[in-house]
């Protein structure tokens, strides 16, 4: 399907339009998930979404000179290891793995944006994992390129 | 009555998966499978009438104890789902790559270990 | 011992570390990296795993405290199921080195491995039900994508029934996690197990034994849900069979079960019978089926069937006799399941690498084009020696004493069919295992495998490692050693409440 020249005009655009949105929306979901419903995963999986609606409307070639998808493997251990340094820093700091180091430090107050110590951190560190990984899982499955053979990350 | 109708998806997705011969469908019964486990973890948390389990500022602690559901099975359903992506993601590209192979999602016709 | 998250943090970070290398870059600046990485962290794993012995207690994830946060438990029991698995990845990493070099993206298959490994060393130290399904998920997950590492049609195959056997497996398992948690409103082991005694089972509590003997049942291919396994451990390369059958099998299953129903959901004599019937079943099963098998690696997977049949058929013994409240002859029998589960892990993939150094030298894995190997490989053909020795209880190897135990433990507790059955299995056991050593070892060589090698030193002293613990480990059982590893593994399965109450306090 994503041979030389995509979807319609009219699918360009919209997407084209609504693709701001939609990372906008993904990145809101993932910073506010200490607050709000949301989190990292479904923020990644938002973002995850707004990559796959580009590529498919505009056709692999194009997108992915923007967007390899070789990329995202790195953002996907990316976003693990950043995981994995935040419970390391905790359990040098507090004497506990995922310690909330920030809160102890700073301790916020309910209902304000910059308040769960290292809660907000994690989120993004998740968000990232979790939308390179679904990115590189639909896109390893339409090319039948099947490099990506990604485990669930809690 | 609504965990017995769970339990009967439940079945429903393991017969799909031990008797249906196209890898798909096998695929189909085990997603099946996994989603009747969700529901039943949601079940579990649910309570009647509740709220969803968010804090807000219009509503006193005491009130948010008294009727928001459990959101524990929440955070497990969350994460199940996750899990079972990366199993079903997997198995996709397993029975792609059979498909390649054989050229046939017949279980019938793939057989080649036996015994 | 603040430092026993790094169990599981440092195989999966390196993990997620290894796909960050760039290939080019990695070629020039850092050749055979990810192999040198994935040494250091299996040996720091493994020193780590060594350090846990004799210790007991818990750490808190995050600073909460258990009922409310996760953590993770250690005590006997895990101690000694850390040094297994940590130790059997250490020498299968040391194997690998050269088996893997035919294989071309290294990386990645390093990267599966420590991933798996960082979800067996989970499900052994967590304290919490639904975290257990989690790791036992990351674990399957890597293990499945391994299976099917080599990308042929048959280990697809493999691969495809594993994975959904396997997913089976894990909708029952989380359903009983469900279950649990309806019953009880608590996911922490320690909490689950002291509601479940002081509320009584009830039907919930049934139906959730149930739900876990299937799941668990599964992942350690226990007789009616056997069928993926001889595919699947036949498929793998050979190094990652060794874990599979050596370690995952007893990690996901035989731990799992033990614990559960050891220390949650405290055994009673049905659930007992079940777990010694099935595992008598699968012994003589495997056994049988093991038999008549020309292709090497899957008679040694069915053969795991029929070892994997002893452990369960002890520990079932010993749940019989719990709940009889004889304790000396439960001891006794769960002495002998773990006691079996160390000689096997190490006999099993002390033979899987053997097969892999034979596959790679001779190019085949089928009994009747071998022979007369030993003279071309002494190395290999020594150490299998040893294994099969081991594996059939010869006198003097470690095998013997394990499965005596258990034999005594039979007999003594009024089994007298299961010790006739367990009797008959060992000669059938060593019969199918002198065939091995007949057509694959002795006898004159081929004309086609004339120019064999011995395999590389690498590979040679792995195996060479795991044979002196398959000569050595009976010392295990002597008084003084004993009281360090065993006694304490065995105390946890037979006091299940004490459990809660090193968790809680109290």
């Amino acid at each position: 399907m994503p041979e030389k020249e995509g979807m319609s005009l009219i699918v360009k655009e919209v997407a084209r339009l609504i693709a701001p949105p939609i990372f906008i929306f993904g990145l809101y979901l993932t910073l506010t998930g200490h607050l709000t419903p949301g989190g990292g995963f479904p923020g990644g999986v938002v973002f995850a979404c707004g990559f796959i609606l580009v590529v498919l409307a505009y056709g692999g070639k194009r997108a992915f000179r923007r967007l390899p998808p070789e990329g995202a493997s790195k953002y996907d251990s990316g976003g693990a290891l950043l995981f994995l340094v935040i419970g390391l820093i905790g359990s040098l700091v507090g004497g506990h793995f995922l310690y909330n180091f920030i809160q102890a430090a700073l301790p916020g107050t309910v209902f304000h944006l910059l308040s769960a110590g290292t809660m907000p951190l994690i989120n993004i560190a998740i968000g990232m994992k979790v939308a390179a990984c679904l990115f590189m899982v639909v896109m390893a499955l339409t090319l039948f390129r099947l490099a990506g053979e990604k485990g669930g990350e809690s | 009555m609504l965990y017995t109708l769970v339990f009967a998806l439940f079945l429903i997705g393991l017969y799909a998966t031990i008797t249906k011969r196209n890898l798909i469908k096998i695929i189909i019964g085990v997603i099946i499978m996994e989603q009747s486990v969700n529901l039943f973890l949601l079940l579990v948390g649910y309570r009647m009438g509740g709220m969803a389990p968010i804090l807000d500022k219009e509503t006193s602690l005491q009130e948010f104890v008294a009727r928001a559901v459990d959101p524990l099975p929440q955070a497990l359903v969350i994460t199940s789902i996750v899990i079972s992506l990366g199993t079903i993601a997997l198995m996709v590209a397993i029975a792609i790559r059979i498909y390649e192979k054989y050229g046939t999602y017949d279980i019938a016709e793939i057989r080649r270990l036996r015994g | 011992m603040s430092w026993v998250f790094l169990l599981v943090a440092l195989p999966l970070g390196g993990g997620f570390l290894l796909p960050l290398f760039d290939k080019r870059w990695a070629e020039r600046w850092l050749p055979r990296g990810s192999e040198a990485l994935t040494l250091a962290l299996t040996l720091a794993t493994a020193g780590l795993a060594f350090a846990t012995i004799g210790w007991e207690g818990i750490y808190r994830m995050g600073g909460w405290s258990p009922p409310l946060g996760i953590n993770l438990v250690v005590d006997g029991l895990s101690s000694l199921m850390l040094v297994v698995i940590n130790s059997i990845a250490l020498l299968v990493t040391i194997y690998s080195f050269k088996y893997m070099e035919d294989y071309t993206p290294t990386g990645k298959y390093y990267s599966l491995f420590l991933l798996m490994l960082a979800g067996m060393n989970g499900v052994i130290l967590t304290g919490d039900m639904f975290n257990l399904f989690v790791f036992l998920e990351i674990a399957s997950i890597a293990s499945y994508a391994l299976v099917g590492y080599r990308r042929g049609a048959v280990e697809l195959e493999a691969a495809f029934k594993y994975l959904i056997l396997g997913s089976i497996g894990s909708a029952f398992i989380i359903f009983g996690v469900g279950l649990l948690y309806a019953a009880t409103g608590q996911l922490n082991m320690a909490q689950v197990s002291r509601n479940l005694a002081g509320q009584g089972r009830g039907v919930i509590g049934g139906i959730t034994a149930a739900f876990f003997l299937v799941g668990f049942g599964l992942k350690a291919a226990q007789v009616p849900f056997h069928a993926w396994l001889p595919d699947a451990h036949s498929s793998a390369p050979s190094p990652i069979s060794a874990i599979l059958s050596g370690v995952l099998i007893k990690a996901l299953g035989v731990y799992c079960l033990a614990r559960v129903f050891f220390n949650v959901l405290g055994i009673d004599e049905i659930e007992g019978n079940i777990l010694m019937w099935g595992g008598t079943l699968s012994m003589v099963v495997g056994a049988l089926l093991a038999v008549g098998q020309e292709d090497l690696k899957r008679l040694l997977a069915y053969s795991s069937i029929s070892q994997v049949g002893y452990i369960v058929l002890a520990l079932g013994m010993g749940g019989i006799m719990l709940s009889r409240g004889e304790q000396a002859l439960a001891s006794l029998a769960l002495v002998g399941a773990l006691f079996h589960l160390i000689n096997h892990a190490a006999n099993k993939a002390l033979l899987f690498l053997a097969s892999g150094a034979i596959e790679e030298q001779a190019q085949t894995r089928q009994l009747g084009e071998m022979g007369g190997l030993f003279h071309r490989m002494p190395v290999t053909g020594t150490t299998t020696l040893c294994g099969v020795l081991s594996i059939a209880g010869i006198p003097p190897f470690a095998g013997f004493w394990s499965k005596l135990i258990i034999i005594v433990a039979a007999l003594w507790g009024g089994f007298y069919a299961v010790a006739t059955l367990l009797i008959a299995t060992s000669v059938l056991t060593l019969a199918y295992y002198m065939r091995v050593e007949r057509e694959a070892f002795f006898g004159a060589v081929p004309e086609r495998l004339q120019k064999v090698k011995e395999a590389p030193a690498a590979m040679a002293w792995a195996m060479g490692l795991l044979a002196a613990g398959a000569v050595g480990l009976g010392v295990l059982y002597l008084p003084g050693l004993r009281e360090m590893v065993l006694q304490p593994a065995m105390n946890v399965l037979l006091e299940g409440l004490r459990y809660a109450q090193m968790v809680l306090g109290g």
